[in-house]
């Protein structure tokens, strides 16, 4: 029964023919863990909740897990919820990488939300991609949340991708503490379809000197769809480097707006933001176009590369 | 045989009149040259050929194979093998070399993009998987607009000042995929003001403020664009009526 589950959830997110059952993973199906594999070094403690499932994760002090962590969070049924909490902790000089596919594949009306606390010690490395498998129709609410501190000299990059079927409701937050030499990577490639609603606020607080942040977040919206990207990077320290990137294409009547927010405190310090929300340029849909394109390709591919 | 024909075209924007009552004859399979000064209106012939949005509201008509395509937008213009090079091409922000070639190709085997790429002489190891974007040079970005146009094996090719941006590594392959384009039975219209592409087309029009002032062989053309033109002395007011133009390759 749960190998067919895993089967199931799996094939969803198109890893059934390619997952390696000894590489380091946990999936999760509503609150129940299908399967999990732990390597030296790492090590997870999933317990079930009524709607969810709590997860620790732990790398020990200089250990570098060799392949991507895989993290399989899915929802089968038409309608339900699932409420992830995580606790993760990189410690100092450790190294890890995350592959994290959330799926609902038959939703109709499903609700995802995640809580995480991450740390990440001194000079360790945390990297994790999130891609979301929606079903075409359904509506599915995806509420993630995360608080990431960041020790000096650590490095973490975030992306999180959802490009196919509906997003239904996004509405993501997630805050990052920098210490002094860290760097911190956000980025968000999402498309709205119908009336899908995307809400995004991402924020670095640049607290240690030299502490980088780079946030960068890059939607369309068709149809209703609307979009709301707040996008903050506050400065405090000598040296300290920000940048946001803010890339919003819309059609027909979908809504986009972006809020910036740049504030630097220390006269050594530096942040920048860059914003462009409009229709697909003119320019890249006549040279397709000239190519043989219909307008609709021409948008297609337009639009797939600024997501890709 | 004739295969675009501008016929009687006029073009005004705001109140200046771009193009004059035009009227030219191109050749099938020949590399023809449209010259002239900055601002004689080469660029906006080339964009009102291939049908841009805000080049259609001109008199006159365009034959391409003896039918008019003044009525067709830029895309059935395109799908009748009618394409433009642009001066300075787009980019394209997350958009790789391979997927822009590709969507142009007429053959979408993906070894096409290494051919049309070596073509133009860039490696495909290096380049197939970059972003048609601001990280490319000027001169790479307009080769892999030619290994695009080569792909989509066009009938007729406008390329809008084929030179400018680019090193002189990239002009010597710019030409040579203007001589594959020839090989394969393309036209060619070079629009330029520089002698140096001029030397490459069969055939030239000279036009001036929005008027034909000469067509002919090259090397008479060339003449002419030299001596009277670099540096032009009457600021873009031509000398000689286009009334008494008239011929084209026959």
């Amino acid at each position: 029964m749960k190998e067919d589950l895993v089967e199931e959830i799996l094939e969803s997110v198109n890893l059934h023919r390619s997952f390696n059952k000894n590489t380091p993973h946990l999936i999760i199906n509503a609150n129940e863990v299908l399967s999990s594999h732990q390597v030296e070094g790492l090590i997870m403690e999933p317990e079930g909740l009524p709607d969810g499932v709590k997860a620790k994760l732990r790398v020990k002090e200089g250990v570098k897990i060799g392949s991507p962590v895989h993290l399989c969070f899915g929802l089968l049924p038409e309608r339900g919820v699932q409420h992830i909490i995580m606790d993760i902790e990189i410690e100092d000089e450790a190294e890890v990488s995350f592959m994290a596919h959330c799926t609902f594949p038959n939703a109709v009306d499903v609700e995802h939300r995640m809580e995480a606390q991450i740390k990440v010690g001194r000079l360790a490395r945390y990297s994790y991609f999130e891609r979301h498998w929606h079903s075409d129709e359904g509506l599915v609410k995806v509420v993630p949340v995360a608080h990431i501190e960041l020790g000096e000299g650590a490095r973490f990059s975030t992306e999180f991708e959802l490009l196919k079927g509906r997003v239904g409701l996004i509405d993501m937050d997630y805050r990052t503490v920098c210490q002094a030499g860290s760097l911190a990577e956000m980025k968000a490639r999402i498309f709205g379809r119908k009336d899908d609603l995307i809400k995004i606020r991402e924020a670095a607080q640049l607290q240690g000197e030299g502490s980088r942040a780079a946030l960068i977040t890059h939607i369309a919206v068709k149809n209703q769809a609307q979009a709301e990207i707040n996008n903050e990077i506050i400065a405090e320290a000598p040296l300290a480097r920000g940048h946001v990137d803010c890339k919003e294409i819309i059609q027909d009547n979908g809504i986009a707006r972006a809020v910036p927010v740049v504030e630097v405190r220390n006269p050594k310090a530096h942040v920048t933001h860059e914003a462009a929300i409009g229709s697909v340029d003119s320019k890249q849909l006549q040279t397709l176009m000239s190519r043989g394109l219909s307008e609709e390709e021409a948008v297609d591919l337009i639009i797939e590369g600024l997501l890709s | 045989m004739v295969i675009l024909e501008i016929q009687d075209v006029s073009l005004q924007v705001n109140s200046s009149l771009i193009l004059n009552h035009l009227s030219m004859e191109f050749q099938a399979g020949y590399v023809q040259a449209v010259v002239g000064p900055n601002g004689a209106g080469k660029s906006t012939l080339a964009s009102l050929i291939m049908g841009l949005p805000d080049y259609r509201q001109h008199t006159g008509d365009i034959l391409f194979e003896g039918k008019s395509i003044k009525n067709l937008n830029v895309d059935e213009r395109a799908r009748l093998g009618i394409t433009l090079a642009w001066q300075e091409p787009a980019r394209f922000e997350g958009l790789k070399v391979s997927q822009f070639i590709l969507a142009a190709a007429k053959n979408k085997d993906k070894k096409e993009v290494d051919r049309m790429l070596e073509m133009v002489g860039l490696e495909p190891a290096r380049y197939r998987s970059r972003e048609v974007d601001k990280t490319l040079s000027g001169g790479e970005r307009k080769r892999i607009e030619l290994a695009s146009i080569l792909a989509m094996r066009p009938r007729l090719v406008l390329l809008d000042e084929p030179d400018s941006g680019v090193d002189i590594e990239a002009i010597d392959r710019i030409f040579e995929a203007i001589n594959h384009l020839k090989q394969d039975g393309s036209t060619v219209v070079l629009i330029t003001h520089s002698p140096k592409v001029l030397e490459k087309a069969d055939y030239a029009f000279l036009i001036c403020h929005g008027l034909l002032v000469d067509q002919g062989e090259t090397t008479k053309i060339m003449e002419y664009f030299r001596g009277k033109c670099l540096p032009c002395p009457h600021q873009n007011v031509p000398e000689i009526n286009s009334a008494a133009v008239s011929g084209g390759i026959r």
